[in-house]
Order: structure tokens, then sequence, then C-alpha cells
């Protein structure tokens, strides 16, 4: 009967298999991407890559200056727009709501987290394009409609459900005392979520807002489709930019018949990794701290 | 104490506002996308291909994105499953250590929050050393590639909250882990596995970022792993720029479609976690 | 020779020890119980007899546990087989996520058993009294043999000898959660008869049950004896007086008397025994 024996180690020496190739898969994905990106590192160096602004693959120039700075702005509007109103969401989730309303709109969380990001880019050219056009010309700027600001807003409500969910747990998790303490103190509610609870969770609510910039950062097909792509650097609100995502996006077509321009796409995905996922690291390492805690 | 009050009485609005600008959000969201779809619905929307080319002509709907998205998807759900279901299992206690389980999860975190095109990318890689072609094939890599993190850690989370003494009882008879494993775990995991299959599947079928290298495009329905298949995110994504009013209707009309599911998928999902949780566990 | 033998067994938890060098023959046809305050190590010791420890990755053991002569600790010892011949009740009973038939042929299933040595057992018992008055003669025995398969009428023999058999004979395959706490006790050791051991471990088997379950178990275990070795915990010491032949006294990990239960709870050798007994620490 030692057959069962031999059947149980054979098992328990897969699964460990399983779980390492697993681990591997991340570096694979790096690892092929920066393969593919070699050819292009080989004859530019990275700074010139990184800072140059020209960009006419036609004629040999990579720089993805604009692009990144796009990126890192559009993502920066869409967090400074929606934190604050995650923020508040998440608080009032936490601490004031009734379990039965907090059910109900984690169900509405839930569902806005699953809709498809080409969802959200139809509804910003049907209803924020032109809204954001009509708000320029409230200003004084022309504009298309197309720009960093509507990257911008659509972007801040995709990364909402995250953070808000995200929030909305770690607030949850403080413990009863810290609230306790304070009340006992003579705070009002109030005093104790804004002295008491945010400052415990401070660490996770970071981690919530870093994944909501990881996830604003990669978001590729809603951005795209309202954002212009004009590969400048943006000059103001109003004006066009032109995200890393996009570029990869809008241009594999050509990629193939351009030399050097399939490596310097996979160039900026590999970049897009590294950011993204650095950052999301370190967010979940932050929060697996907390939870311990 | 008037100001303090005053002062609670601030934010509690400002908290109660912001919550309903995110679900106006929502609902406008919605109601767009299904008052644009619905003008456009029919049933030769529906079960009819594009008539002269997808971006051009008129006639014709969206049959190819329907069936092409259902194709991709399920095809990526099924292969992803494949690998999920063992290493959900795998990291169980019986079978790797603390570390190396926390490490894994932590690796499924990071890749669950990769944004979509990187697979697309990596997927393009390998289709290349693999000499394939833009494809229905090459569109399942990349989805799958998307979804398995997702069902993965989704899995692994139910199957963890099952208690050791529960194990305890299987093994305490003599079975071996495998058969604790498919006996009990499988067992009285298995709602929480079905809703994390719809979960990735819900993700997979409306991404549209990892099919633009992969998937292709074409007014057909694909007939073999090797045809390019279209798919309905990208049917709005390719339709929505044109400037002929009956092709803008065909992306309106997927964009619904593609809204309906996913919402469906959703929900039931919701629904079939909150039911059987009641009844397995005690 | 004792089924059961522990030689200087000691079981670490990290740095903790939890069970210091104790040794003892556990002796056969009699009902052993160990007693001793909570988090003594009583549960400990019993999971150290069928290797459940195992599954705990912090825990460690030094010494010999022998059944019938071998030491199971021996690298080369096959776990699986000897968790077959050591029944193991455990304080909350957990019925596996199946039928209540299911429950009872799961070790009976997975160990390929035939049945075989249970009906020669039952013969050799009293079988009046075991299977609360039910007889069969030789000769009804064959013809149910040929009729059924040899795992119902294991699975009815184990549920008789648990007391089960009359509650549920009419909803074998409805799901064994829908029992009571008292059935689901009674269905564990149901379970653990079905693998033919010849040793039943008993972990505070009645404390989560009424007053009459108990009772039910009591008597169980009053009867299995003649054909079993059972070890039962205990922190009820009027449970032990009950059931008890023999009696195993620990206080903090530490094996502090033990011997025949006649001359134990009349003239214990220990002080803390003595203290213990009479209710001044417990």
């Amino acid at each position: 009967m030692r057959w069962r024996r031999t059947r149980d180690l054979l098992t328990g020496k897969s699964m460990l298999l399983a779980v390492v190739a697993a681990n591997l898969l991340t570096f694979l994905i790096a690892f092929g991407l920066y393969l593919k990106s070699r050819p292009i590192l080989a004859q530019k160096s990275i700074s010139h890559l990184l800072f140059s602004s020209s960009w006419h693959p036609l004629e040999g120039k990579f720089g993805f200056y604009p692009f990144i700075v796009g990126t890192i702005e559009v993502t920066v509007i869409a967090m400074v727009l929606a934190v604050p109103v995650c923020l508040l969401s998440a608080i009032y989730l936490a601490e004031y709501s009734r379990s039965r309303l907090r059910e109900m709109l984690r169900l509405v969380i839930d569902v806005m987290a699953g809709i498809p990001s080409v969802i959200y880019g139809l509804f910003g050219v049907i209803v924020l394009v032109p809204l954001v056009r009509q708000l320029g010309q409230f200003m004084g700027e022309t504009t298309t409609g197309y720009s960093l600001l509507t990257g911008g807003i659509i972007l801040a409500i995709m990364v909402s459900p995250i953070i808000i969910s995200v929030s909305t747990e770690v607030l949850r998790a403080v413990p009863l005392s810290a609230r306790e303490t304070a009340l006992a103190l003579g705070a009002t509610k109030w005093e104790t979520v804004k002295h008491a609870v945010v400052k415990s969770a401070l660490h996770g609510i970071i981690s919530a807002i870093v994944l909501g910039f990881a996830r604003a950062f990669g978001e590729t097909i809603a951005v795209l489709m309202v954002v212009g792509n004009v590969a400048r650097v943006p000059h103001s609100l109003f004006e066009p930019a032109y995200p890393l995502p996009a570029l990869i996006a809008n241009n594999y077509g050509e990629m193939m018949s351009v030399p050097l321009y399939d490596s310097a796409l996979m160039l900026a995905a590999l970049i897009l990794l590294v950011v993204v996922g650095g950052f999301s690291l370190v967010a979940h390492l932050v929060l697996l701290r907390v939870e311990r805690r | 104490m008037k100001r303090r009050r005053l002062e609670e009485i601030f934010f509690k609005v400002l908290m109660i506002a912001s919550l309903v600008i995110i679900l106006a959000i929502l609902a406008s969201i919605i109601g767009v996308i299904a008052y644009k779809g619905a003008a456009s619905l029919s049933l030769e929307m529906l079960v009819q291909t594009p008539k002269g080319g997808y971006y051009l002509g008129g006639k014709g709907g969206i049959a190819n994105a329907i069936v092409g998205s259902l194709y991709l998807a399920i095809g990526a759900t099924v292969l992803s499953l494949l690998f999920a279901l063992p290493l959900a299992f795998a990291l169980q206690r019986e079978y790797v250590n603390r570390s190396i389980a926390r490490f894994t999860r932590l690796t499924l975190d990071v890749l669950w929050g990769m944004p979509s095109i990187v697979y697309g990318a990596f997927g393009f890689v390998v289709m290349v050393y693999m000499g394939l072609n833009a494809s229905l094939l090459g569109g399942i890599i990349a989805l799958t590639l998307l979804m398995l993190p997702i069902m993965t850690r989704a899995m692994e989370e139910v199957i963890s909250m099952i208690p050791l003494e529960l194990k305890e009882v299987s093994y305490a008879v003599g079975a071996t882990r495998i058969e604790t494993t498919f006996a009990v775990v499988l067992r009285q995991a298995l709602p929480g596995i079905a809703t994390a299959v719809m979960l990735a599947f819900g993700r997979g079928i409306g991404d549209a970022a990892s099919l633009l290298f992969t998937a292709g495009y074409t007014d057909y329905i694909p007939h073999s792993l090797f045809d390019p298949s279209a798919s309905l995110p990208l049917a709005v994504f390719f339709q929505i720029g044109t400037p002929i009013p009956e092709v803008q209707n065909r992306a309106y009309a997927s964009a619904l479609v593609l809204l309906v599911i996913v919402l469906m998928v959703s929900l039931g999902a919701r629904l079939l976690s909150s039911r059987f949780s009641r009844n397995i566990l005690k | 020779m004792p089924h059961i033998s522990l030689r200087d067994i000691s079981v670490f938890y990290g740095r903790h020890q939890a069970l210091k060098n104790i040794s003892v023959d556990i002796p056969d046809g009699q009902i052993t119980v160990i007693i001793g305050p909570s988090g003594c190590g009583k549960t400990t010791i019993l999971k150290s007899i069928n290797r459940l420890v195992d599954l705990n990755e912090e825990i460690r053991v030094a010494g010999q546990v022998l059944i019938d002569g071998a030491d199971i600790y021996d690298p080369k010892a096959d776990v699986f087989e000897l968790r077959k011949k050591v029944g193991f009740l455990s304080q909350r009973p957990f019925p596996l996520p199946m039928s209540i038939y299911d429950n009872v042929a799961f070790g009976p299933r997975i160990h390929r058993m035939k049945g075989e040595q249970m009906l020669r057992r039952l013969f050799n018992l009293e079988k009046k009294i075991a299977l609360g008055n039910f007889q069969l003669t030789d000769a009804e025995v064959s013809v149910r043999r040929k009729k059924n398969k040899e795992l119902n009428i294991l699975v009815e023999y184990c549920l008789r000898l648990a007391g089960l058999w009359n509650e549920v004979k009419d909803r074998l395959h409805s799901p064994a959660s829908r029992l009571s706490i008292g059935q689901q006790q009674r269905l564990a050791l149901a379970r653990a008869l079905a693998i033919e051991p010849e040793v039943i471990l008993a972990d505070e088997p009645t404390s989560a049950l009424d007053p009459l379950s108990a009772q039910l178990i009591e008597r169980q275990f009053q009867l299995l004896k003649k054909d079993y070795t059972i070890v039962v915990v205990t922190h009820i010491l009027r449970q032990a007086k009950r059931i008890a032949d023999y009696v195993i006294f620990l206080y903090l990990g530490e094996l502090v008397e033990h011997g025949p239960a006649s001359q134990f709870f009349t003239a214990p050798s220990d002080s803390r025994t003595r203290a213990y007994i009479s209710g001044e620490i417990s």
C-alpha cells in the first residue's frame, strides 16, 4: 500500500513546482519585454530616450519625454480629483453608514469596478468631451474637448472604486479601542474620525491612493479615447496630451514597418510594467504590514 | 462646542455629497450607454456581421464582435481555470510553507494590478516567437495571462478560509493531501471558486488593450483558432470614430451588449456567493 | 504487548515545550482517560499518537511513539496507514461536506477496504449488545452480502455501533450538516469505526454535546472497549470517574501519575493529583 505514500510525495512536489512557476511569470514577462527592447536600448542611451522631447519614429527619433510627462500629469490630475471625493466617501461608508447601506454601496462600487474601460471611454467621448469644450469656452480657452483635463476626469472616475474599497476596509480594520478612547474624552464622532481613526489608518489609506495611482498610470483605452493624443508636452489643462499606454495602443499597427519602432514600444511597455509594478508592490507590502498589526 | 458641531455637519454634508456624486456618475454612465445603445439595438444588429467593412460599411450588425468576444472570453476562462485551480490549491499550508505562500500572493496581487496593455505586449512577444499572427489563439493567450492572477487570487481567498479542523477530519482517517483537497476543500470552496471564475470572466470579456496586438479585428466570425477575431470592446473602440452614423450605432450597440453581459456576470457572481455561503460552512 | 507505547515523548511548539518527556503504556481493551487542567497538553498528546501534529509546521516531536512495536515517527513510516489504525474524534464534530453515507464511507473508499475484517470482528463481539438488540445469523449475513455491496453493510454496521443507525437509516443520502450536534458526534464515531482501527482516540468528545447525547457516546464507548483500545481526553472529572478503566494525569505538560482507575481515584500518590481530584486546582 506504499503507492499512496508515493503519490502524496509526488503531489507535494508538483504543487511546489506550480507555485515556483507562477512566481517566475512576472519575471518572464519583464524579461520578454526586455529582450524585445534591447535593439533600441543598444542604439540610444536611456537618458536620451527618457528625456528627449522629439518623437519622430520615421526619422529614428524616439524621445519618450512628452509621453512620460503626459502620463504623470494626467494621473496626478486624476488623483487630485479622485482622492478627496473617495476618502470622504470611504469615511462615510466605514464610520457613518448602517450595514445595509454599506452592503448596497459595496455592491455599487463593485459594479463600477467591473465596468470595462472602453465603456468609460465611450462615456467620456459622449458626455465629457463636449462638457470640457464648453468649460473651456467659458474660461476663454479654445479646445476640442479632447484634453488633459478630460483624461484626468475619466481616470478619476475609474480609479474611485479601488481607492474607496481599499480605504473602507482599512478604516473598518481600525480597532474599536482607538475610537472608544477618543469618544471617552468627549470628542464628537467627526473629531474621533479625524484624529483617531484616520491617523491609525493612514498607512493603509496611502496605500489605497498609491494603488489608485498605479491603476491610473497604466490605464489605456479610456484615456486614449478622450485625451487627444498629440505628442507634445501640454501647457494647459485644456491642451491634448499623449500618455504612454496610449502611445503603445495607437501605434501597434505601424510598429512592424518602421525600424526600431516595435522595440521602442516594447520598451514603453517595459517602463509601464516597472513603474506600475513597483508602485503596486510597495502599496501591497504596506497593506500587508497594516493587516499584520 | 457650536463650532465643533458645525464642523461635523459640514463634513457630513461633504461626505454625502461625495457619495452622491459617485452614484450619479455611475447612473449616468449606465444611462447614457443604455440610451444610445438601445436606440441602435435590433435583431439584425445582434445576429448579422458587418457588411461592407466594419469601419465604413453601413449595413449589418455586430455578431462578429459578440461571437468573437464569447469565444475569446470562454477560451481564456477555460485555459485560466486549468492553471488557476491547481495553483490556488497549492497555496494551502499543507503544500507550501507560509513565506512562499505569502510571496506568491504578493506576486499575484501585483500581477492583478498590471495594465492589460502589458499583457498584450507580452502576448505579442510570445506570438512572434511562436510564429503566430493576430488570431483568436493569440487573444486567448493574452486574456489568459490577464485573467490568471485574478482567478487564482480570488479562489485562494476562499480556499484559505476553510478551517484546519475540517481538513483534520479527513487526514485523521488517513487520507492523503490530494484526497483531502478533492473531497473536502474543493467541495467546500466550490461556490467561491465559481464566483472567482465569473469575476475573472467579467474582467476578461471587457478588456480591449490586451487584444489590440493579439486578436486582430475582422468583419467575420472566426472559424479556427488561427483566424483573427473581433471583440465587443474593440468593436466600440474602432467604430466610434467613424463619420458614418450607422457604424457609430454599431459601436453603441456593442457597448450596450458588453455592459449588459458584464453587469449580469457581476451581479450573478454576487448573488451566487451570498446564496451559497449560508449553506456549507458552519 | 500493548498497542500503544509512548517512549520519552516531548513536543515543542516553536520554543515552548508542550509535552515533557512522557513515557507510558496504554493498556489494550480498556478505556484510558487522560485528565488534567486545560491547556496542559492533553490534545497534543492525542494528536501526537496519530501524527495529526504533522499538519502544524511549527511543531517538533522528539521521542518515540510505538504502535504494535513500530515507531510511528520513523521517517520511513507510512503515515496514512498509521492513521487507518487509529480512529480520531475531535471536540467539535465536523461533518465532511457530503451525505451521511458518504461521510462514513469516506475512509473505506480511500483505503479501498472490503469490510471483511469488520464482519469478522462483529462475530467476535457480543453482537446483541453492541449493535443494540440487532442480531443476524450467519446465513442472513451471507445473503446480505450477496445482495448489497459490502460497503453498504459496512456503513450500516458502523452507524449501528455508533448508536446512530435508527435515526438516519431513512436519510442516508441527505447532507450530514443537517444532523444535530449530538448526532454529528456519533457520526464522527461511525466514521472513525469505518476504517477498522485498533485504537480510538477521542478529544473531549462530549464537551460540545447536551447531556443525553453525551450519555449515548459514553455508553457506546463502554460497549466498544471490548474490541478496541479507547483513549479519551476529558477535563470533566466526573466523566473520568464514570468511564475510566485506566487514568493518566497530565499537568503542565508533565506526566504526573497514571494507574488503574480504582487505584487512582481512591489512593493517588502525588500531591498534585490529590489537589486536582479534590478540586483545589482545576
